[in-house]
């Protein structure tokens, strides 16, 4: 318990920040639900791809350590571009080629559930098996720095070197955290400007609510699910960089863990919802520290795991309510 | 179909068959068939899992075959009954395997009863993520807890007792025509560390214990009550059906069942740690049941065999197995939903769909 | 009484009048009920009661509550304030099975049969509700699950022979012509035993042929013992078949009695015609 108060501040930061990548990774499970009620279980595949998308970019400009402001706005930038690409493409690939076909068979939703299961286990031994597959093109020694060791972790450059910015109690908020905060809340705002105001958020809405009435109402449904696929993947191709940066290395499975994470909290703050989304991540991040303090490090995955069953158990309609379809975004 | 023209042959004939396919079963790892019989392996033991993930099809199958339950943390219950074993017979006691099986399908019965109690109410796709989520607790909770042997897992797990018969021998094929081998026999009865031909045979006998009671409960009123909720739920409740207890019930006897599983398992391996438990087994025991035909007992089983047997005789590609199954359940969600052995169900009404169809297209393209 | 005058001088009715109508024992009273969702008040202190033995219709234009009125008996929605009471007892919170079990069975207005089920085991499944059969007696093959099954399948190929099913028992129900699924709906609810059938739109679709043999299965299940709640929306049949008639509009009764009372009510033909005074211009 004391360890709980003595760390409260580092604590809570590292959980704000760890819960913002959260966050936007529930974002596209929480889009794609409300718009297919699919539970599209290779959007952590997305992330991941999102995460080594960044990571290649960074090799690529030759990132270091040490180099000057612009430099390093640069490559973060980069970064961003690369893993929201990346991410994107790999989202829009999904919709076309593993759930497009089975939405137009009428397919039920444990066939799609499968469907998904299968598409996120290629695409993670895809990655991690680019060594092996290098190796069936003859390429294994030109790209070895990217595809070597594939199952092992891949680490980032020091681009940015921590530094204390200012204090919050016991803890030193670095200009990774801040940037990492900043990042997130100014893509949310954005995202629910989006929602709200764009013809292809109001199509997306009109679609999660009633599809034949949108469809009625020249809303092109297929249109809407790719966009909504789409937008789910720059998201987390901004969580990617996010990610890549405050933690430092990624994996051929970085995604499983993290998507599961990311799943509960859009359940937590209410599936369907993006606000609720953004915020179960944060209230997940906090949980997820404060509660490996109370009871240990070992159990924090525990902790996620157990919070999304007393959600779906106690309250399934989350924090803020299942609300893509109403107006409340 | 090849059903029907077997339901058309007499008792008597029915019943022969079966006996034969019994030895058959029986006597397929000493018989060492060239093809079928995996050389990186040692078949009996692949033929034991094989068997495991049978026992383990047939009770998912109850629950998302016959009740339309999705359950992706099955091996949960697969560990309540190996762990079971391996607490009561080797860490915090000495009990002998005979006597911890009951306890340990007990306890996954309730474990199965506590879990679903709660989760039952709440709506088909947020099932699946409750079970996954178990699933992931039991097995963190493992790794976490020293008294369940933590990290490391516990090992001196009790073996199923053993009496010495004889010696059965197996066949050599390696000069040709199959020649009796008296070097390489099986003890009958003897569950030891290398042979595992013993194993497997109890594992059947557990099989066909299981099949039996399937197909007596499908055919009663419990499973007109699993088919009716899972046709549709709120029909059936005002139809006098008690859907919530029905699913329980479902939900219970997968578990039973899985627990079984589980506590063979233990048996014949001896050891076991939170690792064996991961997952990846969950997903592979969901597709052993799709692959195989949701609903039909035959075609989990022979999912189950598919998905066990496949990976085993191709050891060799080892490294593309989890590529190449993400592929297949690809596929197969998109050619052949249904899996490899649908339900009668679907058969007979995609027949008479076929029958409409072309009435359709008769009287339309005149 | 007038009012019996006025009955006896009703074609067709004199013929059905069968046992067991207007005894006079109220099986249902609908007390006082209101049901709101959210802001939305589907019934607004409805109150009404079925005579045992009777044949009662539930009219009104589209959206007057009468499915609603259906749910709140059947155990599907509870009420916000008011009281249902069955055979003198109020349903309370029970499960929805329970009030099959206590004698309430239903047809839906959008047929809802187990498709992948023959027709044979639709009713059996509804034969079920008094059954007791588990885990255990089906797996030993106990008495108690061969007497049941026994008495489920003898249940079920009666009830299907009554309703002129016996030729398609062994299809699965979502391959039989849509007339078979209307008749198959109201046998699987006949097998629950109940004291009231509630028929929901039992006609929708029928050509008048059709509708005409339905008319006489009303009759013929009334006759049985059985009492009946009818929806429907064809006037004709409405009036040949019922014994009294309650009318919705907007989630308030604003009508109830005898057939001809209610064709000449100008309250009930305003409901129907959408005439609204303030529009008399």
């Amino acid at each position: 318990m004391s360890y709980l108060f003595d760390n409260f501040f580092s604590l809570t930061l590292t959980g704000l920040t760890l819960g913002a990548v959260y966050g936007l990774v529930a974002l596209g499970y929480t889009l794609v639900y409300g718009v297919l009620r699919l539970i599209n279980f290779a959007h952590s595949e997305v992330f991941m791809y999102g995460t080594f998308a960044a990571l290649w970019a960074v090799m690529l400009l030759g990132g270091r350590s040490g180099a000057g402001v612009g430099s390093v706005v640069l490559w973060v930038l980069a970064m961003l571009a690369a893993a929201m690409v990346m991410s994107g493409l790999i989202a829009v690939a999904l919709e076309r080629f593993a759930y497009r076909p089975l939405r137009k068979r009428n397919a039920p939703p444990l066939i799609a559930l499968i469907s998904a299961i299968g598409a996120s286990f290629v695409l993670a031994e895809l990655m991690g098996l680019r060594d092996k597959l290098a190796k069936f093109v003859g390429l294994e020694v030109v790209l070895n720095n990217y595809v070597g060791r594939a199952r092992d972790n891949a680490a980032l450059p020091e681009i940015i070197t921590p530094k204390p910015v200012f204090n919050i109690g016991d803890y030193a908020v670095t200009n990774v955290d801040i940037l990492v905060l900043i990042g997130a809340i100014v893509v949310m705002v954005f995202l629910d400007q989006f929602t709200r105001r764009s013809r292809l958020g109001r199509g997306i809405r009109a679609v999660a609510q009633d599809p034949e009435a949108a469809a009625l109402m020249g809303v092109n449904r297929d249109r809407v699910i790719q966009v909504t696929f789409l937008v789910g993947g720059l998201m987390a191709g901004v969580a990617a960089t996010l990610y890549l940066l405050k933690i430092g290395v990624t994996r051929f499975d970085a995604g499983f863990t993290l998507g599961v994470k990311a799943f509960t909290a859009a359940v937590l703050g209410g599936i369907g919802n993006l606000r609720g989304a953004l915020l179960g991540g944060f209230v997940l991040g906090l949980a997820e520290n404060y509660g490996s303090a109370l009871i240990g490090t070992e159990w924090k995955d525990v902790v996620a795991f157990l919070l999304l069953v007393v959600i779906l158990l106690f309250r399934p309609t989350g924090l803020l309510g299942e609300s893509l379809g109403r107006a409340r975004a | 179909m090849i059903a029907d023209r077997f339901k058309s042959l007499p008792l008597a004939v029915r019943i022969l068959l079966w006996v034969l396919v019994g030895v058959f079963l029986f006597a397929l790892p000493l018989l060492n068939i060239p093809v079928i019989t995996t050389p990186d392996s040692d078949f009996g033991g692949v033929l034991f899992t094989v068997a495991t993930y049978v026992l383990v099809a047939l009770g998912l199958n109850i629950v998302v075959g016959y009740a339309g339950l999705l359950d992706l943390g099955y091996v949960g219950f697969y560990a309540v009954g190996a762990y079971s074993v391996a607490v009561l017979g080797s860490e915090h006691g000495h009990l002998p395997w005979l006597l911890t099986v009951p306890i340990a399908v007990v306890a996954a019965l309730v474990s199965g009863i506590i879990l679903g109690a709660p989760t039952l109410r709440v709506r088909g796709d947020y099932l699946a993520i409750v079970t996954l989520g178990f699933g992931e607790i039991i097995r963190l909770t493992a790794i976490n807890s020293d008294w369940l042997g933590g990290n490391a897992g516990i090992s001196n797990v009790p073996r199923p007792p053993s009496i010495e018969i004889g010696q059965i021998p197996h066949l050599d094929w390696s000069s040709g025509p199959p020649v009796v081998d008296l070097d390489t026999t099986t003890t009958f009865l003897k569950f030891g560390i290398s042979d595992q031909i013993p194993y497997y045979w109890l594992a059947l006998v557990v099989i066909a214990a299981v099949v039996f009671a399937d197909i007596l409960i499908k055919d009663s009123r419990v499973g007109r009550a699993w088919e009716a909720t899972r046709e549709d739920e709120d029909a059936a409740e005002l139809m006098g059906v008690p859907t919530f207890k029905f699913k329980l019930l479902a939900f219970a006897m997968g578990a039973f069942i899985g627990g079984l599983s589980g506590a063979l398992f233990a048996g014949k391996q001896g050891f076991i740690s939170p690792g064996g438990f991961p997952l990846l087994l969950s997903i592979l025991f969901i597709a052993a049941v799709v692959v195989g035909g949701a609903g039909n007992r035959w075609g989990v089983m022979l999912g189950a065999v598919v998905v066990a047997y496949f990976p085993e005789r191709f050891r060799e590609f080892q490294d593309w197995r989890v590529l190449v199954f993400g592929l297949a359940l690809m596929l197969l969600a998109i050619f052949r939903p249904q899996g490899l052995l649908p339900p009668r169900r679907t058969i007979r009404a995609k027949k008479t769909d076929e029958k409409l169809e072309a009435l359709e297209e008769g009287t339309t393209s005149a | 009484m007038p009012e019996d005058l006025t009955q006896t001088q009703q074609p067709g009715n004199l013929a059905t009048r069968a046992s067991g109508s207007a005894t006079g024992t109220r099986i249902l009273e609908v007390d006082d009920v209101t049901l709101r969702f959210g802001g939305v008040v589907a019934l607004n202190e409805v109150s009404f009661h079925i005579n045992e033995g009777e044949i009662l219709g539930l009219i009104g234009p589209n959206g007057a509550g009468k499915t609603t009125c259906f749910n709140v008996m059947t155990g599907v929605y509870q009420p916000t304030s008011g009281t249902v009471r069955f055979r003198g007892e109020p349903l309370g919170r029970r499960k929805r099975f329970e009030i099959t079990k206590l004698g309430i069975a239903r047809t839906f207005q959008n047929i809802r049969l187990f498709g992948n089920m023959t027709a044979l085991e639709n009713v059996m499944v509804g034969a079920d509700t008094h059954h007791r059969t588990g885990v255990l007696s089906a797996m030993f093959r106990l008495p108690r699950h061969r007497v049941e099954e026994a008495d489920g399948r003898a249940r079920a190929e009666e009830l299907l022979e009554f309703m002129g099913l016996t030729k398609v028992s062994g299809e699965l129900a979502r391959n039989l012509p849509y007339g078979d699924q209307r008749r198959l709906e109201i046998a699987r609810a006949l097998a629950t035993k109940p004291k009231l059938l509630c028929l929901d739109e039992p006609a929708a679709g029928f050509n008048p042929a059709e509708k005409a043999k339905l008319m006489e299965l009303i009759r013929k299940i009334r006759d049985q013992g059985y009492t009946v709640l009818l929806i429907e929306h064809d006037m004709r049949l409405v009036m040949g078949v019922t014994d009294r008639i309650v009318v919705l509009e907007f989630g308030r009764k604003i009508a109830e009695g005898l057939p001809a009372e209610i064709r000449d009510n100008p309250a009930v033909v305003a409901a129907y015609l959408g005439v609204d005074e303030s529009d008399a211009s």
